[in-house]
């Protein structure tokens, strides 16, 4: 008996010379559970309370509905602007020296390091009728605070660090070759960047891109300033979540929560297979 | 091309992600240091200032022990369910933070799980600290696991079994070898893991109640503030948050100038 016991043990792990296995996977595993899988086992369970009909009944209301599509086509729309503008900041902070570089560099990181509620007051107030960039926008005829748009700016915001550190690494090791040779063959500047080094950085632009609209998708403390929160126009899902809450609506809470769970794990396999993708890519 | 890219990547840099930091020392002062400062002083800052601190003290030396023992048990042996287990534990991150205080108020609720029961004993987690710890623990979970798996399996397993096949005890292996080498990276990930604590807003807002003088942190008392239209005294405890964001990305940005190579691979510029 004991020695099948020992045998299973060595076929499921190979054999250490170091100590500690068991003391700090158990911590682990039970510090995993308590935290983390057990109330998230809670979430999953909640909605069927009100049965399938109910869920769905949730679900369906147009409400819910134009808040989902909120958040999660406003992360996609900052998603794409954020592939365009950080792959541009990556390129010229990897590519460029100028003055005053390191400093820019170090500010990427201002979203990931800066609460959301301050971005958020922050950037409401930034960007209202009478807002240092708000005016100069609405005298154009363009408003952004209290609007779907500033939604977008919100989550453009936030997402902008992961784009631009994604690519920051791949193209700092990018061989160089490649653009010399496309060069001595004739290839203008913009025929190298779009047919030699673009192919070459896509896979790990698409997997900056969905991180940011991996965060973007359930950002809340940045958005509920600037966006006005009008039902049906501008209101996000998480703040769908926290109003029924506030209503003691807990399985209808529960609805929407499982809907954001399943997206972010549907995002946690998407980025596996991008992983795998770059890998085969290089 | 160069000169146009140059003005466009710092033109999104400065306008788009540094002048927001800049607005909110500007509306600050805006009326004045002393104003500011009695906003700071305010009874009501202070008790939010204190919890701030106090959930940072218990949520972050938690999640930086349980990183340690996560990282060990997953660089230092070959067992099955490996990646599963990272996986797992990077998943706090993929969670809307609204979500996250969520599922602490469906079992700890009233009409949770527990929520009779601890009411009936009495003890209070949802509206109360425990709750705002626990989804603090939530969301800030992964990042020193996250910081140090990478850096550990750079590091590899020589060196500890050199170490014990020399016959040194566990703990000295751990405290001489492991800790030493992984020290800078480790605070690393504290450092991240500290920030995001005293800064998170969805989770613990969905946990806290808003008890004024209670049960509001810092970014929440700030999100009182800005209703209530008391815009300078918003902004001033905001300015202490962006100050705190700031010394972040200082010590960071000296820690991936200094120690490059005994910080995870992944942060190497």
């Amino acid at each position: 008996m004991k020695a099948a016991i020992v045998s299973l043990t060595i076929r499921w792990r190979n054999p250490s010379a170091l100590p500690g296995f068991g003391l700090s996977l158990g911590l682990t595993l039970f510090y995993l559970s308590a935290i983390v899988l057990i109330p998230l086992a809670a979430l999953v369970i909640k909605p069927w309370s009100l049965g399938f009909d109910g869920f769905w009944h949730v679900l369906s209301n147009p409400r819910v509905l134009a808040a989902l599509r909120m958040s999660f086509g406003g992360a996609a729309i900052a998603a794409a602007i954020n592939s365009v503008f950080g792959a541009i900041a990556a390129w010229v902070l990897v590519r460029y020296s100028f003055p005053g570089k390191r400093f820019l560099d170090a500010l990427v990181d201002l979203p990931f390091a800066l609460p959301t509620a301050v971005a958020g007051i922050a950037l409401s107030a930034l960007y209202s009728t009478n807002g240092w960039l708000g005016g100069p926008l609405s005298q154009l005829g363009i408003k952004v605070s209290y609007t779907p748009l500033g939604v977008i700016v919100a989550l453009t915001f936030i997402g902008m660090p992961f784009v631009v550190r994604t690519l920051e690494p791949v193209l700092a090791e990018l061989n160089r070759d490649a653009e010399e040779v496309a060069a001595t063959l004739g290839a203008t500047r913009l025929q190298t960047i779009f047919r030699v080094v673009l192919p070459m950085l896509l896979p790990s632009l698409v997997t900056g891109a969905t991180l940011a609209f991996a965060r973007a998708v359930g950002e809340y403390g940045s958005v509920i300033f600037i966006a006005g929160n009008l039902p049906g126009i501008s209101e996000i899902a998480p703040l769908l979540i926290v109003i029924k809450l506030e209503q003691f609506d807990y399985a209808g809470a529960a609805a929407i929560g499982v809907i954001m769970l399943a997206a972010a794990f549907a995002l946690i396999l998407a980025l596996n297979l991008l992983q795998n993708w770059a890998a085969a890519h290089r | 091309m160069r000169i146009t890219l140059s003005v466009v990547a710092i033109g999104v840099i400065v306008s788009f992600l540094a002048l927001p930091l800049l607005l909110v020392f500007s509306y600050a002062l805006s009326a004045g240091v002393s104003a500011a400062l009695s906003a700071i002083k305010d009874p009501d800052a202070l008790v939010a200032i204190r919890l701030t601190l106090l959930v940072a003290a218990i949520a972050v030396p938690l999640n930086a022990i349980f990183g340690i023992a996560a990282s060990w048990a997953i660089t230092k042996f070959d067992f099955h369910g490996k990646g599963v287990l990272t996986t797992l534990i990077d998943l706090p991150f993929s969670i809307s933070p609204v979500v996250s205080g969520l599922v602490y108020v469906l079992i700890f609720g009233l009409q949770g799980w527990f929520g009779p029961e601890l009411r009936d004993h009495g003890i209070k987690v949802i509206f109360a600290l425990p709750g705002i710890v626990l989804v603090t623990m939530f969301v800030t979970f992964p990042f020193v696991a996250r910081e140090l798996i990478p850096l550990m399996v750079d590091q590899g397993r020589e060196e500890e079994e050199a170490a014990v096949s020399l016959g040194a005890s566990e703990l000295q292996t751990f405290f001489h070898i492991t800790l030493s080498n992984i020290k800078w990276g480790l605070l690393y990930g504290i450092l991240l893991c500290n920030a995001r604590a005293m800064g998170e807003f969805g989770a613990v807002s969905v946990v806290s109640g808003h008890i004024r003088g209670l049960t509001d942190t810092m970014p929440l008392h700030v999100e009182v503030l800005y209703n209530d239209y008391e815009f300078v005294d918003a902004f001033a405890v905001a300015s202490l948050l962006a100050l705190l964001a700031i010394v972040t990305l200082i010590v960071k940005t000296l820690l991936e100038w200094r120690y490059a190579e005994e910080i995870a691979a992944s942060h190497r510029h």
